[in-house]
């Protein structure tokens, strides 16, 4: 391996430097610079993450490709990386978007392009370090650090009401974010000076009410992340107001983070509390996928559309960690990876069209098949993963939880299997209101078709969500080891009596 | 060669044909898009012959194509179960896919959506193809969706009809409503099994016969609750009341889908899958029973719809809803074989009424409504031979191969036992009659009697909804203009289904129900022997063909063709006498009971009205407006007061010193 030891530090580190070379090249007379060294970052930096995948060891619940030297010592605090069979998905998932937003970016952004480019590039950096990071507190830092770049990006590049929706996403996730962070102190102090987020795992907590205490931190911070009912509204606020591209990196990256804090954190240093709290943790599940999926039905805006069905498919991912089976859990997983795909093919969707209208609303449209077929095929597509088509990886999480939800209670399953008829109603009513029909006025009639740009970032979209339908395998393969291994800890209670 | 390589050939040939033509159609051409797909369809059906004989030699294949999936120790596979059951629905498929194929070069000759069109039929024939072939619960829903899919493509395949791309919606979501119980029937079977291998299934169940199903709150028996819900899912498929309401409006789409999708094959895979699961639905008398009970009234009210439609594919959708119900009787009767043997010869005679209706509709410039036609057999004549040798065999003239599976179905459900079977027999007799008169009143119509076509003005006192469908495609003939019959494309596949139409029943009613075609494909229980019995009364098809002349169901039929010809030939003024006599009947009627507006009252405004209520209230009002910008305000209207109090001037702060120390003051002399 090319890097060997400090591959994980590439990974975090190179778009971070690429972002900031293309800050350097200074105000939009070298946009284009700006573009193409955004472009050859994007590309470099998920080419460095495929050693993770090509060189990961299946066999081993063991984290792996570890980096650990001294930060603040006086802390014990260290700069410790290292990634298992959930993580290493995550980290190319991310930096798998990188290079798409980019290219999605290149001509529609004409303001501040190196700027833009660069929010991008050290944001993925910096969600790679929230992946890698196995000390919690360089998790802490990361995590913090990447509401910089979105908030910014929400800030400039958004809509008209960019700043209420820029300030409501950092207050509402740095309120939740504060409290996690008096839970990692209480937990330094209770390991004995670690913080290791390994050791947080091992360590004794025989306290049901610490654990509550600690589970009920962690999830003010990563609950809103998710978003689960009932603080998800700052979510369709962000996404309407976001940039394209803004859109994307939310809906497919940002979300996963907090439901990767939920079996990073919470459930491993709290299993007693999560059992304990379980059925809460269900029912919000299961309010998110039938009370949003209601509610995304008749949003007259396709971003917020879009939205609401991001937050009902994210309940399918709380919902299959906490019945604590091996179905729900590695479908949680996989509709986290998928809903990275689908939701992000989405809002690049909503985006061409947005360019070339520059309207949300559904009412605007109408007929678009008649002038943008192409697009129209890319689109069906994707809605049709979002409506979980078998075939597509929208199918294969809510498949699993589903399959692992009725093993915990039938009408869990039955109250989540709704979505096939609410996720297909409110996708292709929009759908056939938007592309079907007659061209409905005269900014339908002068649209043409995408183009080779956007017809190559559609295509790798279209191959990744039918090739994880078709073939899910690779995915689920690599993660079993460390799944297994998370039951079991899970299944083992701390608190003695 | 490996007969693995050739069960493969059969679903990845049409798959082929139909990424050439989908994505590759514009640098094809018209052309060569249909040569290949053509090409590769035939190829699918003649791999299938050849399966056929190798099967019928003693090969059954039951194994791995790929292992999709792992988790636990589960394993989620791609596999094939090529049994006899299988091999007879590969043959049906890829013979009817082919027929359409080469009819769409004549139907779809002047549409822009040509390769599209091409493409999504043989998509179709791929995902059809992987339902009836999986050896797996898993891959069947895979084809059962996937087959769902096409369906929504092609019912909305002329996009800018208002009226087509609502049918596909209704289409889409009504059959959801079905998988969703169907998911979760195979979410119980995973659960209780292990395994969603439908071997290992099928040959554990007998164990779990007297189990309680893991719903809290419901006693009902385990394999009861699995068949039910798996059945739920093949009412949505194969457009059972109450889930039959997207069937009609699936006529929007073009005719050789309506002929391929939904009368021969598609809607049929709800009474194929149950077919598959008779060793599961033979361990369950209660769900047989609501089986049969849901046929019947499937088979005898979407029958009545029949008589009163104008539309010439509409009319044949509702027969294809009652023949659909006459098959899911057979299923709750245990007669497995019988329901499957219908599915048969219906799939051929369907498709030929169908693309006959088609031949009728481009000759007449695309009208479709029967009012205008009348007279046609002059002009065309092998539709009209052709589509009298459909309706024949549909209303189950003896001989024709739909007696020879009506007329046992009707036996089969004479002897059964079960609950609801005494309304069941009831209503599959009158179904006859009521089958025979809807058949010969379009078929009169439409043939015979006077030519009304060519009138430049049509009046249309009919019911609305024909007329919303024929807004922006109805043309019609000119005045003075006559239809002619549409070229070999069209009229081939026509001979070639009226062939099977009349001798596939004949041929093989022995070894199908009577003899041991089925082998172990399909099961059946012990005490059900409503098959044993038909069994020891037959004596060879022709005396059975024979034997009918003496039975009820034959005179029903000629009562019923014969009326039909008395009210629309000699006497039409009576039907119309009886339209207004019975005006509310005939409302009822034309409202088809009033399914759709209440479906689209309650369910789909009930859910556009929840979901407003829930996102003004629950998200805006209660969660943002309270919640969020509540507190937000709370912290603002806190610092303000606190904003006012630090004034900066030296006397207000010594006055609240002032106050404060007096206030400590009075509470330590008051209260200690």
């Amino acid at each position: 391996m090319i890097f060997g030891y400090h591959l994980l530090s590439v990974v975090i580190w190179l778009p971070i430097i690429f972002g900031l070379l293309v800050l350097a090249t200074g105000n939009d007379r070298n946009a284009h610079l700006a573009r193409v060294i955004a472009l050859v970052g994007a590309i470099l930096s998920f080419l460095v993450t495929i050693p993770l995948y090509t060189g990961f060891d299946r066999m081993t619940s063991a984290m792996q490709f570890v980096v650990r030297e001294d930060w603040i010592v006086r802390f014990n605090i260290h700069y410790h990386l290292g990634i298992d069979g959930i993580s290493v998905l995550f980290v190319l998932l991310n930096s798998f978007f990188t290079p798409l937003v980019v290219i999605a970016g290149w001509k529609v952004i004409e303001k501040r392009v190196a700027q833009y480019m660069a929010a991008f590039l050290i944001m993925s950096g910096l969600v790679n370090g929230v992946f890698a990071s196995l000390d919690a507190m360089l998790f802490y830092v990361f995590w913090e650090a990447m509401l910089i770049p979105m908030f910014i990006i929400i800030g400039v590049w958004g809509g008209p009401n960019r700043v209420y929706a820029a300030l409501k996403f950092f207050l509402y996730t740095l309120m939740g974010s504060l409290l996690m962070l008096v839970a990692l102190l209480y937990l330094y102090q209770q390991s004995g000076g670690s913080f290791a987020i390994l050791d947080f795992h091992r360590m004794p907590m025989p306290s049901l009410n610490a654990q509550i205490l600690v589970f009920i931190a962690f999830f003010m911070a990563f609950s809103v992340k998710v978003p689960m009912f009932p603080v998800h509204t700052w979510l369709p606020d962000a996404h309407v107001e976001a940039p394209t591209g803004g859109s994307v990196v939310l809906a497919a990256i940002m979300l996963k983070v907090g439901a990767y804090g939920f079996i990073r954190f919470s459930m491993p240093i709290a299993p007693d509390a999560s059992h304990y709290l379980a059925p809460v943790m269900i029912a919000l599940s299961l309010i998110a996928v039938v009370y949003i999926g209601l509610v995304a039905l008749t949003q007259a805006d396709m971003k917020k559309l879009v939205a609401y069905s991001s937050i009902s498919h994210m309940g399918f991912v709380t919902l299959g960690f906490f019945i604590f089976n091996a179905y729900g859990m590695e479908g949680a997983l996989l509709q986290m990876i998928s809903h990275g795909f689908v939701a992000g093919a989405l809002f690049l969707c909503i985006g061409v069209l947005y360019d070339r209208v520059h309207s949300r609303q559904i009412v605007d449209y109408g007929g678009v098949a008649n002038k943008m077929p192409v697009f129209a095929a890319f689109f069906m597509l994707f809605a049709m993963a979002n409506s979980g088509l078998p075939g597509t990886s929208g199918f294969v999480g809510e498949f699993m939880v589903i399959m692992g939800a009725v093993k915990a209670n039938f009408w869990y399953a039955f109250a989540a299997a709704s979505t096939l008829i609410f996720g297909a109603a409110y996708t292709l009513w929009m759908y056939k209101r938007v592309i079907f029909g007659a061209v409905a006025n005269d900014h339908v009639a002068h649209l043409h078709d995408i183009g080779t740009r956007e017809i190559i970032v559609f295509s790798l979209l279209a191959i990744s969500v039918l090739g994880m339908g078709l073939y899910p395998l690779p995915f689920a393969d690599i993660m079993h080891a460390s799944v297994n291994d998370l039951l079991v800890h899970l299944a083992t209670p701390k608190v003695l009596n | 060669m490996d007969m693995l390589n050739l069960y493969l050939l059969v679903p990845l040939a049409p798959l082929v044909g139909a990424l050439a033509a989908g994505l590759f159609g514009k640098v094809l051409g018209r052309t060569w898009s249909h040569r290949i797909t053509i090409a590769l369809v035939a190829v699918s059906f003649m791999a299938s012959l050849a399966i056929f004989q190798d099967v019928m030699a003693g090969h059954l294949f039951n194994g791995t194509v790929y292992k999709w999936m792992a988790s636990g120790d589960t394993s989620f596979e791609i596999g094939f179960l090529i049994d006899r059951l299988t091999v007879m629905m590969m043959l049906v498929v890829t013979f009817v896919s082919l027929m359409v194929h080469i009819y769409t070069i004549g139907y779809m000759q002047e549409d822009p959506g040509y390769q599209r069109f091409f493409s999504y039929i043989s998509l179709f024939t791929f995902s059809m193809l992987m339902l009836v072939m999986a050896n797996n619960f898993m891959q069947l829903f895979f084809g059962w969706e996937a087959v769902g899919l096409v369906s929504y493509l092609l019912i909305g395949f002329w996009y800018t009809r208002p009226t087509a791309i609502y049918a596909n919606l209704k289409a889409f979501l009504v059959n959801r409503v079905g998988d969703f119980g169907f998911l979760l029937g195979i979410a119980l079977v995973l659960m209780v099994f292990g395994t969603l291998d439908y071997a290992s299934v099928f040959a554990n169940a007998h164990n779990y016969v007297n189990d309680i199903a893991p719903i809290p709150g419901l006693s009902v028996g385990l394999l009861t609750a699995i068949c039910i819900l798996l059945f739920i899912g093949a009412m949505g498929k194969s457009a059972q009341f109450p889930l039959h309401v997207w069937l009609p409006d699936s006529m929007e789409g073009p005719t050789p889908i309506s002929a391929l999708i939904h009368a021969a094959t598609m809607v049929t895979a709800g009474i194929f899958m149950v077919a598959r699961m008779s060793p599961l639905f033979e361990l369950s008398e209660t769900a047989l029973s609501f089986v049969m009970i849901i046929g019947a009234i499937t088979a005898l009210f979407m029958g009545f719809l029949g008589i009163i439609q104008n539309d010439i594919k509409r009319v044949v959708a509702y027969s294809t809803l009652s023949q659909l119900g006459y098959m899911t009787v057979a299923l709750g009767a245990s007669a497995y074989s019988v329901a499957v043997f219908h599915l048969m010869t219906h799939a051929f005679f369907k498709a030929l009424l169908f693309l006959g209706a088609g031949s009728v509709i481009i000759a007449m410039h695309h009208d479709q409504d029967i009012r205008n036609m009348g007279g046609l057999r002059k002009y065309l004549p092998i539709t009209w031979i052709t589509s009298l040798i459909g309706s024949l065999a549909l209303i189950g003239t003896p001989f024709f191969s739909g007696f020879y599976s009506k007329d046992s179905i009707i036996e089969a459900v004479g002897m059964s036992h079960l609950p609801g079977s005494g309304f069941a027999y009831f209503a599959v007799v009158l179904g006859v009659f009521v089958t025979a008169f809807y058949s010969f009143r379009m078929y009169f119509l439409v043939f015979h009697g006077e030519e009304r076509f060519g009138k430049a003005h049509h009046d249309h006192h009919g019911d609305h909804d024909d007329e919303e469908a024929s807004t922006d495609h109805h043309h019609g003939l000119k005045p003075g203009q006559k239809p002619h019959e549409p070229s070999g494309v069209v009229t081939w596949p026509l001979i070639l289904l009226a062939v099977p139409s009349v001798l596939i029943g004949f041929i093989t009613i022995e070894p199908m129900l009577f003899g041991d075609f089925f082998l172990d494909a399909i099961y059946i229980g012990h005490d059900h022997h409503a098959l044993t019995e038909m069994r020891e009364e037959f004596h060879g098809a022709f005396a059975m063909a024979l034997h009918s002349v003496t039975t009820l169901p034959f005179w029903l039929a000629l009562a019923g063709a014969g009326s039909a010809w008395f009210f629309y030939m000699k006497r039409p003024d009576i039907p119309a006498a009886i339209k207004h006599r019975f005006e509310i009947i005939y409302t009822v009627l034309d409202q088809k009971y009033y399914f759709d507006r209440f479906n689209d009252w309650f369910f789909a405004g009930g859910a556009r009205a929840a979901s407003r209520f829930l996102w003004k209230f629950g998200d805006v009002k209660i969660i943002d407006g309270f919640f969020v910008n509540g507190t937000a305000k709370m912290v603002g209207l806190f610092s303000g007061v606190m904003r006012g109090l630090q004034t900066g001037y030296v006397y207000h702060y010594a006055f609240w010193m002032i106050i404060g120390v007096s206030a400590l003051l009075t509470v330590r002399t008051w209260f200690v």
